[in-house]
C-alpha cells in the first residue's frame, strides 16, 4: 500500500502523542486513513498492524467496533442523521426520509449494521448515528465534518446544494 | 520450603471454612463442595468476568464502633452484604468474607444469564459435536429452564468458518466467553483471535490474511464451553459420549504431555490433553494430538513375516522367533549391532539392555531426533524417552554418537547383522543397497519402510496407544502409557516380542507380565526403587530433582 | 436552522457557561487572556497540590458526567509519591443522549477547559493528559487542538510551567462513534487502543490501575472546568453555591417538548422542574400537558407527572423534613432526584407531553442502547437487543400479552448484574418506563398470546 510523505509525517507525529504505548495510536492513525482515503481498507489495517507492531487483528477488533470507520467507500458527501430520541420527537426519521428523497437514494431498511445506503451516482451516502449531541436544537445532522442545527424539512435542498 | 500460606476464615453459605490466602472465590466454593457454574473463567487465563454466571453474594463483616467486626448474637460477625451480585471468578478471598452460592438471588442470576446465552444460541444440538460436553446443555438442566420466552428473530452470525487448517468456527454457537483469544495470546503468544463488530453481533474471529495455524490451535477447542469452535479432524466423526477415554501420555517428544485417548471399537478418535501443571498445565500442540491417525492406517504390519528365497512370507510367531534367534547366534558380537529407539518404553528399553547382554551386542544405539524447542511444550528432544534409552544403556550421553561407526562397519563389510527395533535404518544414513547386503536385518515395527521390507525376520508390534509402559520425559518424570486399542492383527506387544527373543538364547526368564519387567528395573534402578509399573500415579512420578536434567525448560507453562 | 447565539435567561448564574453566546467573546487565547484568563492557573502554581487537592474537597464539587461522585474524594485516592506515574484523562465523549453541554465549551471556551485541565494535572501530579473527545465533534477536536498550541506558546503547557520544574503535557484524542467510550474504564481500554470492553472493578479501579496500569483519574469536562472556579473562589466560598452536598452550579440539557429548549446554568437546586419547564423554557406546546421527564440523560429513570413524590431534605436548624410533591416542585439536584427515584445523571433533561406515545420512546431509547452495548458482557449483550425486539415489536403491533411483563423481567436482569454501568443505563429506560406508564404497554401488547415459547 502507497502511504504518502505527507500523511505518513502525520502519521509519525501523532504516534509520539504516545510515548508510553504506539497501540494507544491505532484510533488517531484510523481517523487519518478514513480521512484520507475515504475508508479503511483491508490493506490498511494491515499496515496500521505493521506501523504499530500489533497483529492484524488487533486493528480489525476496533475498525469494526467504531461506526465512524467505514471498510466501504462513502459518498463523496457523507450525511449523517441523528436518530436518537431527541432529535426523533423533532423529527429526525422525517428528516433522514427527506435527505434520501433528494439525494436519490433508496431507503431499504433505517437499522444500524445495515448497508450504507449511497445513491446510485456515488454522489451521497446516509446513516442514521445516534446522539450528536446538541439535543436542543433537533433535528440535527452532519454533511462530512459540517454540523447542521434544528434542520428544517424545507431546508434540505438548499443545505444540499452546498455538497455537490 | 517457603512459610506456611497464612489460613483465612471464609463463610460459604452460613459454614466456615479455611482456605490458603490468594485463594479465588470460585475455587474456594469449589473446594467447599459449592460448585460455582462458570463460562468465562478458565483457572489457567486470565479472567476478564465476562459471561456473569458466576456471579454470588458476597458480603463482609461490619465493622463496629471500634472497628473491629460487629459480634452477632451467635456469636459470628455480623456480616454486611454487597447489595449488587459479584462475580467469584475476579477476586480472591479475605478474612471473614461470607459468600452466598445458593440464594435467591444467586439462582435469579443464574436463570437470567442462561436465558440470555440461549436467546440467540442456535440450539442446534443434535449436530453439535460438543452435545454431551457442552456447558450450555450442562448449565441449562441445572440452572435454566424449559421454555423460552424469545418470539423474535435470532441474531445470524458466521457459521462453518475455517479459523485455520485445523480449527472451524461456529459464530452463532460462540458465547463469547474469549477463553479462545485469551489462551492464544496468553499461552500461545500468537495473538491472532479477536471480535470483531459490537454489542449483540459481536463474533469472533481471525484476521483472513492472518489464520489460526498456531501449533496449539486445538486447545482453543478444548476450552470452548461450548460448540463454537470445533476440531475439523474430529468434526462429525463420532458423538462424544461413544468415546471410552483412557489416560495416557503423548509421545511425539520430550515433554511427555499428558493425554486422554478417547476411542469407540478399537478405534482412536481424538486425543486431548489431560491437565498436569508438572508436565504440561492444560494443553498440548496439535502436532502430538494429532498424531495418532498412522495407528488407524490400513498398512499395519498385522502378521509376522520371514524371508524365504528372498520373498517375505507370513509367518507363525513361534517360527519367525526361532528364525530370528537361530540367525542371530550365526553371527560373532562384533558383527551385529542394534537399533534401538528412544521411542520405545523404558520396559522395552530394559529387555532390550537384556537381548544386548544375551547376544553381546557390541554396536548399538538409537536414532536421536532433534529440533527446536518451541519455548512452549514442545522439546528439542523429538524421542519421548531419550532419558529411559540413557538410563538403560541403549545409547550414551550423545544420543546416536555412534551411528556413523557402525554406518560405516556396515558398508565396510565388519557388520553383517543388524537388530532395528522400531527403526528404519535408512533414517540413519544406510541405504537400500547398504540393506540388501547385509546377511541379517531382524525387525521390529508397525509400518512398511525400507528396513521392514528389506528385513529377514519381521515381527510387528504395537504403536504408543496400544499398549502400558512407562518412559522418562526430558524433566526426568516417569510417567504410563496405557493402552487405549488393541494393536491390529497378529501384532504383539514389543516388550513381548523382545522377551521371547532373548528367550531363544536364554530360554524361559520368569518374565510373564509387563509388571515383571519393570519389578526388575525397579530392584536394579535406585530411583525406582520401590515402584511398581501401577504404582506411577496418573500424573507421574519425578525420578530427579527438578533442574538436575532439565536442560531446556518450556517457558511459559 | 436556527440561530447558534442565545441569550442566558436571568435566572441563571453563569459560571461555566460565561463566556459561552458572549457578545464579542471567541475561542482564542486573547480573547480568553483578555478576560483575565489563565489567572487561576497562575494561582494555582503559588499552591501546594495537595491544597487544590483540598479545596476541591472542601468545594463538594460533585463529578459532573453522570455519576456524581465527589471530585475531591476521587483524587484523594491517588496517593502523592506513588511510584507509578499518574494520567489523566478528560472525559470530553459527551454521549448520553439528552446531554448537549460539553460541545458548547470545546467549541466557544476551549481555554476555559485548558486551564481547569492543566490545574488538575498539577494536583494530582500528572505529567500527561489526553483529552478524550468523542469522534463526531470533529470541529471541537481542531479547536482544541489549536487551543493547546496557543496554550503550549504562552507557557501554559510544557516543560517547567510558570518555573515551578512541573512539567505538563495535554493531547487530543479522538474517539470514533462508541457510548461506552464514557465509560471511564472503557475510555482507558480505548486509549490503549484496544476495544473500550469497561474493565471489572475490582480490582481495576482506575485511580490503582488505570491507564496503562498506572494511577489515572478521569474527569468529565464540566467537572474540570469547575475546578478553575473553585481554585478562583475558594472551596469553602464554592461550595456556598447550590445547597448541601449538591453544591456549584449544574449545566442543564432541555430537550423535547418545550417551546425554548437549550442548555441553561443555574446552582444546583437552585430550580424546580415546573419553573424550568414553564418559566424558564417558555412551557409546552400549545394545548399540550406534560407527561413524562426524563432528568439525567437516556438512562435516567423516567418520572412521571402522575406520581407523587416524597422528598426528605435538610432544614436550616439541621433536622429532616419529609415533604410530599408533584413532578414540577420537584428542584433539580443530585440528592433530590436521586430520592425521587432517578437521578441528575448528566444533566440532560428530556421532556415529553401528552402527545407521546411512551412505548415509542422507550423503543427509541433501547434501539440506542441496542446498538451501543459493546458486547463484553452476557446480561448487556443480549438484553439490550432482546428489548428493543420487543418494543419494536410492540411498536408495530405484534404485541403480545406477555411482552410487558417480560420486557421488564428482562431489564432487572440486567442491572446490576454487568461488568459496567451500562447494564443499568439500558435496564433503567425500560424498568422505569414500564412501571411508569404500564397502561400503555399492556395496551399495545393486548393481541395475541405469546404461544408456547419453545421456540
Amino acid at each position: 500500500m502507497e502511504i504518502p510523505p505527507e500523511l505518513e509525517s502525520q502519521i509519525d507525529e501523532v504516534i509520539t502523542h504516545y510515548p508510553v504505548s504506539k497501540r494507544s495510536a491505532s484510533l488517531p492513525l484510523l481517523h487519518l486513513f478514513q480521512e484520507y482515503f475515504g475508508r479503511i481498507e483491508d490493506e490498511a489495517i494491515e499496515w496500521v498492524a505493521r506501523k504499530l507492531e500489533l497483529e492484524p487483528i488487533n486493528v480489525l477488533e476496533l475498525v469494526t467496533f467504531y461506526p465512524m470507520f467505514r471498510r466501504e467507500p462513502l459518498g463523496r458527501h457523507h450525511i449523517r442523521v441523528c436518530r436518537t430520541l431527541s432529535c426523533a420527537m423533532a423529527g429526525g426519521y422525517q428528516l433522514l426520509d427527506t435527505f434520501c428523497k433528494h439525494t436519490n437514494i433508496v431507503r431499504e431498511q433505517s437499522g444500524h449494521g445495515d448497508h450504507l445506503l449511497k445513491s446510485a451516482d456515488g454522489k451521497y451516502s446516509i446513516e442514521f448515528v445516534e446522539c450528536l449531541a446538541s439535543c436542543g436544537f433537533g433535528p440535527v445532522c452532519m454533511i462530512d465534518d459540517d454540523f447542521f442545527e434544528a434542520v428544517a424539512q424545507e431546508e434540505v435542498p438548499q443545505l444540499l446544494e452546498k455538497y455537490q | 520450603m517457603s512459610a506456611p500460606t497464612e489460613l483465612l476464615n471464609v463463610q460459604i453459605d452460613g459454614a466456615w471454612h479455611q482456605f490458603p490466602k490468594g485463594t479465588r472465590v470460585i475455587e474456594a466454593c469449589s473446594q467447599a463442595g459449592k460448585f460455582i457454574p462458570h463460562y468465562c473463567y478458565h483457572p489457567k487465563l486470565s479472567s476478564p468476568g465476562n459471561c456473569r454466571m458466576c456471579l454470588i453474594e458476597m458480603g463482609m463483616p461490619k465493622p463496629g464502633p471500634d472497628r473491629k467486626p460487629e459480634m452477632g448474637p451467635d456469636g459470628k460477625p455480623v456480616i454486611s452484604w454487597i447489595p449488587r451480585p459479584q462475580i467469584s471468578c475476579a477476586q480472591d478471598i479475605a478474612e471473614g468474607m461470607a459468600i452466598r452460592t445458593d440464594s435467591p438471588l444467586v439462582k435469579e442470576c443464574r436463570n437470567g444469564v442462561m436465558e440470555f446465552l440461549l436467546i440467540n444460541h442456535p440450539l442446534d444440538c443434535p449436530i453439535c459435536d460438543q452435545a454431551g460436553e457442552c456447558h450450555l446443555q450442562e448449565y441449562s438442566v441445572e440452572f435454566g429452564t424449559a421454555g423460552s420466552r424469545f418470539l423474535d428473530e435470532k441474531v445470524k452470525k458466521p457459521k462453518r468458518v475455517e479459523l485455520g487448517p485445523r480449527v472451524t468456527l461456529d459464530d452463532e454457537r460462540c458465547i463469547l466467553c474469549s477463553r479462545c483469544i485469551r489462551f492464544m495470546k496468553e499461552v500461545a503468544h500468537d495473538d491472532v483471535l479477536g471480535f470483531v463488530s459490537r454489542g449483540s453481533h459481536t463474533y469472533l474471529t481471525a484476521h483472513p490474511n492472518k489464520p489460526l495455524d498456531s501449533n496449539y490451535s486445538l486447545n482453543t477447542v478444548d476450552i470452548c464451553p461450548v460448540g463454537a469452535l470445533t476440531s475439523t479432524d474430529f468434526r462429525f466423526k463420532m458423538r462424544v459420549w461413544f468415546l471410552k477415554e483412557t489416560k495416557s501420555i503423548c509421545t511425539s517428544c520430550a515433554t511427555g504431555c499428558n493425554t486422554i485417548i478417547g476411542t469407540r471399537l478399537n478405534t482412536i478418535y481424538r486425543q486431548t490433553p489431560r491437565e498436569n501443571d508438572e508436565v504440561n498445565s492444560s494443553w498440548m500442540c496439535d502436532y502430538g494430538r494429532l498424531n495418532f491417525h498412522y495407528l488407524n492406517s490400513p498398512e499395519r504390519l498385522q502378521t509376522p513375516q520371514i524371508r524365504e528365497r528372498d520373498v517375505l512370507v507370513s509367518s507363525s510367531w513361534k517360527s519367525a522367533l526361532a528364525r530370528a534367534g537361530d540367525e542371530l547366534k550365526k553371527f560373532a558380537n562384533g558383527q551385529i549391532a542394534l537399533i534401538g529407539s528412544a521411542r520405545m518404553t523404558n520396559e522395552e528399553l530394559w529387555l532390550t539392555k537384556k537381548l544386548i547382554e544375551t547376544l553381546g551386542v557390541a554396536h548399538h544405539d538409537v536414532v536421536p531426533r532433534r529440533g527446536e524447542a518451541d519455548q512452549i511444550l514442545v522439546s528439542a528432544d523429538r524421542n519421548p524417552n531419550t532419558l529411559g534409552a540413557q538410563l538403560f544403556g541403549i545409547t550414551s550421553e550423545n544420543p546416536g554418537g555412534k551411528l556413523s561407526e557402525i554406518v560405516e562397519k556396515v558398508r565396510s563389510g565388519a557388520i553383517r547383522a543388524i537388530v532395528a527395533l522400531g527403526e528404519d535404518l535408512t533414517e540413519i544414513g544406510l541405504t537400500v543397497d547398504n540393506l540388501k547386503k547385509l546377511s541379517l536385518i531382524v525387525a521390529t515395527g508397525i509400518l512398511p519402510n525400507d528396513t521392514t521390507r528389506h528385513a529377514t525376520v519381521l515381527l510387528p508390534g504395537s504403536g504408543f496407544a496400544e499398549k502400558r509402559g512407562s518412559m522418562i520425559n526430558f524433566r526426568g518424570r516417569l510417567q504410563r502409557l496405557n493402552r487405549a486399542v488393541q494393536a491390529p492383527g497378529e501384532a504383539r506387544d514389543d516388550w513381548e516380542i523382545l522377551r521371547d527373543l532373548i528367550q531363544q538364547s536364554t530360554g524361559s526368564n520368569g518374565i510373564y507380565l509387563i509388571e515383571d519387567v519393570f519389578r526388575q528395573i525397579a530392584e536394579a534402578i535406585p530411583e525406582m526403587k520401590g515402584l511398581s509399573l501401577s504404582r506411577i500415579s496418573d500424573k507421574g512420578v519425578q525420578l530427579v530433582e527438578e533442574g538436575e536434567e532439565a536442560t531446556e525448560t518450556p517457558a511459559s507453562v | 436552522m436556527a440561530s447558534t447565539v442565545r441569550t442566558p435567561h436571568p435566572r441563571e448564574k453563569r459560571i461555566i457557561f460565561r463566556n459561552i453566546d458572549r457578545p464579542g467573546w471567541t475561542n482564542d487565547i486573547d480573547c480568553y487572556l483578555r478576560d483575565g484568563g489563565y489567572a487561576e492557573l497562575k494561582k494555582a502554581f503559588t499552591m501546594k497540590p495537595e491544597q487544590i487537592v483540598n479545596e476541591v474537597k472542601a468545594s463538594g464539587l460533585r463529578g459532573r458526567g453522570g455519576a456524581g461522585f465527589p471530585c475531591g474524594v476521587k483524587w484523594g485516592f491517588i496517593k502523592p509519591g506513588g511510584p507509578k506515574p499518574v494520567y489523566l484523562i478528560c472525559n470530553a465523549d459527551e454521549s448520553e443522549p439528552g446531554t448537549f453541554k460539553d460541545r458548547y465549551i470545546i467549541h466557544q471556551d476551549p481555554h476555559q477547559l485548558l486551564e481547569g485541565t492543566v490545574i488538575s494535572c498539577y494536583a494530582v501530579n500528572a505529567r500527561l493528559a489526553y483529552i478524550y473527545i468523542r469522534g463526531e465533534f470533529p470541529l471541537g477536536a481542531k479547536i482544541l487542538e489549536r487551543a493547546l498550541v496557543e496554550a503550549r506558546q504562552h507557557g501554559f503547557l510544557g516543560k517547567n510551567i510558570f518555573g515551578s520544574g512541573f512539567d505538563c503535557e495535554i493531547y487530543v484524542h479522538r474517539g470514533a462513534g462508541a457510548y461506552i467510550c464514557g465509560e471511564e474504564t472503557g475510555l482507558i481500554e480505548s486509549m490503549e487502543g484496544k476495544r473500550p470492553y469497561p474493565r471489572i472493578k475490582p480490582p481495576y479501579f482506575p485511580a490503582v490501575l488505570g491507564l496503562y496500569m498506572c494511577p489515572t483519574i478521569v474527569n468529565n469536562v464540566e467537572t474540570l472546568c469547575n475546578v478553575k472556579h473553585i481554585v478562583r473562589m475558594g472551596g469553602a466560598e464554592y461550595a456556598k453555591m447550590g445547597k448541601p452536598n449538591n453544591t456549584g452550579t449544574r449545566l442543564l440539557c432541555v430537550s423535547g417538548d418545550v417551546q425554548k429548549p437549550g442548555y441553561y446554568e443555574f446552582e444546583v437546586g437552585g430550580i424546580t422542574f415546573g419553573e424550568l419547564i414553564y418559566d424558564i423554557c417558555g412551557g409546552l406546546r400549545p394545548g399540550r400537558k406534560l407527561r413524562a421527564v426524563i432528568p439525567g440523560g437516556s438512562s435516567a429513570k423516567v418520572l412521571s407527572v402522575a406520581d407523587r413524590y416524597k422528598i426528605k431534605s435538610r432544614q436550616p436548624d439541621g433536622s429532616m423534613l419529609e415533604k410530599e410533591m408533584g413532578l414540577e416542585e420537584v428542584p433539580i439536584d443530585f440528592d433530590t432526584l436521586a430520592a425521587a427515584g432517578s437521578m441528575a445523571g448528566s444533566g440532560g433533561i428530556i421532556v415529553m407531553d401528552d402527545s407521546r406515545d411512551m412505548v415509542w420512546a422507550l423503543n427509541n431509547i433501547n434501539e440506542f442502547y441496542a446498538h451501543e452495548s459493546c458486547g463484553q458482557c452476557t446480561p448487556c449483550r443480549e438484553g439490550s437487543l432482546w428489548m428493543k425486539k420487543i418494543t419494536e415489536r410492540m411498536v408495530h403491533g405484534g404485541g403480545t400479552k406477555q411482552d410487558t411483563d417480560t420486557l421488564k423481567s428482562v431489564a432487572d436482569n440486567i442491572a446490576g448484574r454487568t461488568i459496567c454501568a451500562f447494564g443499568e443505563a439500558c435496564a433503567w429506560p425500560t424498568q422505569s418506563f414500564v412501571a411508569k406508564f404500564r397502561d400503555d404497554f399492556v395496551a399495545k401488547s393486548a393481541g395475541k398470546e405469546n404461544g408456547n415459547g419453545l421456540r
